[in-house]
């Protein structure tokens, strides 16, 4: 396979494109606008549609229409525009409609910045709709796993019939890279739909049931069933889904919980340490939901501190500290608002942060 | 025995969730009566919205969807690019189509989207319990407008047909009213034309009813389909403004 | 191997480009790569940068603490990140557009009147490609040859007309 070199939110809309995506809805905004530019004119040579919607809030609806009518979709944002489609993923989760959901998102709160961030982390695993939801959350950190997961993520939304929502930040989706790209599957025909996915609403014609694709149910014990079946699909989805990578965990005094564009600042940050004489080890989820918790069971007895590093006000702390339960301190590193530390930053923090957990 | 009638198998025979007097139950019927006549039954897909009409889908034999508030034109648009073929329409009543969704139904005509909207007009949010709508007339009263609305609090009701139909892409709009025999004859008609419109893919398609509703409104059914006749049709003018060429 | 570059201008003259150029050129002779551009309102007229970084191992991080390479097309690039370049680094200077020079005498400065030259050779939106030869003269980081068939690929069709300019300009420092 050759490699190309190319900007992570290219990656992210040529994956797409080769994994079938027949529609497409975007609304400019930065710093994701290479994927509504690049889907205008590529998604139609490859026999999709694309529509360069009104607001956010008419993209996810065309994304829930075209999907529930048994299209694969894809759509992409960025912080406050996924603010914006928070009604239309509890919606479509409700409806059981599956959908891919990339959010390059920048620095927060409200308009906020347009430099990276990664203050989405409770709008993406906690998210803003209303309701008893969950939405699988993946996070890559360099363009080849970008192009990868996104290929992924259209099985998954399949699979269990729910929104997928990727989380990246500017700096992954303006970054190049070497990528190899997947191959192309080429989109389903129309005619195909319901052998794909049979409760698709495709015209009564095309299956043997009238199909119904809702959320209303009006009836509290049927709603409640309703919750209880969506809540066998994302335990299942809590075994299954689970993704992350480590280095290090045996013998480090520092673990470095960091994912996306500051994981790869924390491994800079790992041989600055080690130059310093000190042995640090990094957990990098790659499933934000569900957490893996799991790989904080390989933390060896050596571990003095657990530092989640984020480039936030410290929002995924709070689920470094339910999977550490309280085995070891947990510290903070982060810098936010558009700003990113740099690996030295980090370090003599990291430093710091372990000379006071062994006071 | 020579059969005289027959319900369409376009409704699914069961009762409606509509109050006695309610326009939905006509307008319900005769887009599916038009439906089945021309054989569309098994290829088409259509949206309801939130209101008292998103159980339109237990009545509407087709395939359908729910929508989120006001955004049925999205979820249509949406449909119609993986459905190039099928007959695609939205359902929706004034809350969510002239207050909630305005960005959606003006965005859908303004890019010639080719499905069908059928607005059901009765001045006023039904399911919510009898609130003031955009399109509530000057003097209704309501639950948010007790004394009745006014210009200076709540602006003039607003007229869709006459907003739509500045869009040089919506190539189909017309009103018509749902108080007597004759006059539902003639919605029929729109709707069939309307239909046919989309069929031959020239731009968006819009069908506005006015229509009753008796239970928010406080009044008997019969002076339910008076009000729509001549409080509504003063207000809102009963008549096509645009049609295309050879329709 | 891992050298940091870091490239700066004012929006349009090309500095990104040949950052970019570069760091095709680097992935098409087998090394591993990143380019991370600067992005936002700055590139509307002050200055846009690119940071890129070359090894023959995976790289962890695209950004950079200091730099092995600095490249600048304009004097507020020059005041803004000379600092960043290591002691014995590489400074090249767009002397056509900065009329000073580094204050860096710690690193091996190099002046190239880079629009000048690309004005006597006769398209003056080549001037980063003059700049482009000095760097692989002074660093030697990619191969001529990959640079070129990059240049006759970006340079075709419609475009053809600006390929001999260009081509020229990437000789400068090169025969």
């Amino acid at each position: 396979m050759s490699r190309v070199l190319m900007k992570g939110n290219e990656a992210f809309a040529e994956a797409a494109i080769r994994a079938g995506v027949k529609c497409y809805f975007g609304y400019p905004i930065t710093p994701q606008n290479e994927i509504p530019e690049y889907m205008s004119h590529e998604l139609p040579k490859a026999g999709g549609a694309f529509i360069q919607a009104e607001s956010e809030l008419a993209a996810i609806n065309m994304a829930f229409g075209a999907s529930a009518s048994g299209g694969r979709v894809f759509i992409s944002t960025s912080s406050p525009g996924l603010a914006l489609m928070q009604e239309g993923i509890g919606f479509i989760a409700s409806c059981e409609v599956p959908l891919v959901i990339l959010n390059v998102s920048r620095g927060g709160p409200g308009v906020g910045g347009i430099q990276p961030g990664q203050a989405d982390y409770l709008q993406v695993t906690r998210g803003g709709y209303n309701g008893d939801v969950k939405v699988p959350v993946f996070a890559p950190s360099s363009i080849q796993e970008c192009a990868n997961l996104i290929y992924e993520c259209f099985d998954i939304a399949d699979e269990y019939r729910n929104p997928v929502v990727i989380l990246a930040d500017g700096m992954l989706g303006q970054m190049m890279e070497p990528v190899e790209l997947p191959e192309a599957r080429g989109i389903t025909p129309v005619e195909k739909i319901n052998d794909e996915r049979p409760w698709a609403i495709t015209g009564t014609d095309n299956h043997p049931e009238r199909n119904v694709v809702y959320s209303l149910r009006l009836d509290p014990q049927v709603l409640e069933n309703h919750c209880f079946d969506m809540f066998e699909k994302y335990a299942k989805a809590e075994k299954e889904l689970v993704r992350w990578t480590d280095q290090g965990l045996e013998d480090a005094e520092i673990v470095f919980v960091a994912f996306g564009t500051m994981s790869r600042l924390c491994v800079e940050a790992i041989e600055l340490l080690e130059e310093r004489g000190i042995k640090a080890g990094l957990i990098r989820p790659i499933s934000l939901w569900p957490y893996p918790n799991a790989a904080f069971d390989k933390i060896g007895k050596n571990c003095k501190v657990v530092i989640s590093t984020e480039l936030s006000m410290g929002q995924m702390i709070t689920d470094v500290k339910t999977a550490v339960q309280g085995r070891w301190p947990v510290s903070l590193i982060n810098r936010t608002g558009g700003m990113v530390p740099s690996s030295i930053e980090i370090a003599d923090r990291a430093e710091k942060a372990l000379k006071e957990a062994t006071k | 025995m020579k059969t005289v009638f027959e319900p369409t198998k376009g409704m699914i025979p069961v009762d409606t969730s509509y109050c006695p007097g309610c326009g939905h139950g006509i307008a319900h019927r005769i887009i599916m009566e038009c439906l089945e006549e021309r054989g569309s039954l098994g290829n088409t897909i259509g949206v309801v919205p939130i209101g008292c009409a998103i159980n339109a889908h237990h009545f509407m034999n087709v395939d359908m969807c729910e929508s989120t508030h006001g955004r049925a034109p999205a979820i249509a648009a949406g449909i119609r690019r993986v459905h190039p073929d099928q007959v695609v329409f939205t359902y929706q009543g004034d809350g969510d189509l002239a207050s909630i969704g305005t960005a959606e139904i003006i965005h859908a005509a303004h890019r010639g989207e080719k499905f069908t909207t059928f607005f059901i007009n009765n001045a006023i949010y039904g399911m919510t319990g009898g609130q003031m709508a955009p399109t509530t007339l000057i003097g209704q009263k309501t639950t948010t407008s007790v004394n009745g609305r006014t210009v200076e609090q709540a602006g003039l009701p607003l007229r869709m047909c006459e907003i739509l139909s500045q869009i040089d892409c919506a190539v189909f709009v017309e009103r018509v009213m749902l108080n007597n025999p004759a006059n539902v004859r003639k919605a029929k008609a729109a709707v069939k034309k309307a239909l046919d419109i989309q069929d031959a893919r020239l731009g968006f398609t819009f069908v506005e009813f006015l229509s009753s509703c008796p239970t928010n409104w406080g009044l008997a059914p019969k002076d339910a389909l008076n009000y729509v006749g001549q409080n509504m049709a003063d207000y809102y003018p009963v008549r096509n403004f645009k049609t295309p060429e050879g329709f | 191997m891992k050298k940091k570059l870091f490239f700066a201008g004012a929006g349009g003259q090309g500095a990104l480009a040949i950052g970019q150029m570069i760091a095709k050129a680097a992935m098409e002779e087998g090394l591993e790569v990143t380019w991370l551009p600067s992005y936002g309102p700055e590139m509307r007229g002050g200055t846009a940068n690119c940071t890129v970084v070359v090894s023959d191992r995976a790289i962890s991080c695209p950004l950079i603490n200091e730099a092995d390479v600095l490249v600048v097309m304009n004097l507020p690039s020059l005041t803004k990140f000379q600092s960043m370049v290591v002691p014995g680094g590489k400074i090249f200077i767009n002397s056509s557009l900065v009329p000073v020079t580094s204050d860096r005498k710690d690193c091996d400065v190099f002046e190239i009147p880079c629009n000048d030259i690309a004005h006597d050779l006769g398209n003056e939106r080549a001037s980063n490609i003059v700049m482009l030869s000095a760097i692989l003269k002074e660093t030697g980081i990619v191969k001529e040859e990959t640079v070129r068939e990059q240049i006759e690929k970006m340079f075709s069709g419609r475009k053809a007309k600006f390929l001999p300019a260009n081509l020229a300009a990437l000789k400068t420092y090169l025969d």
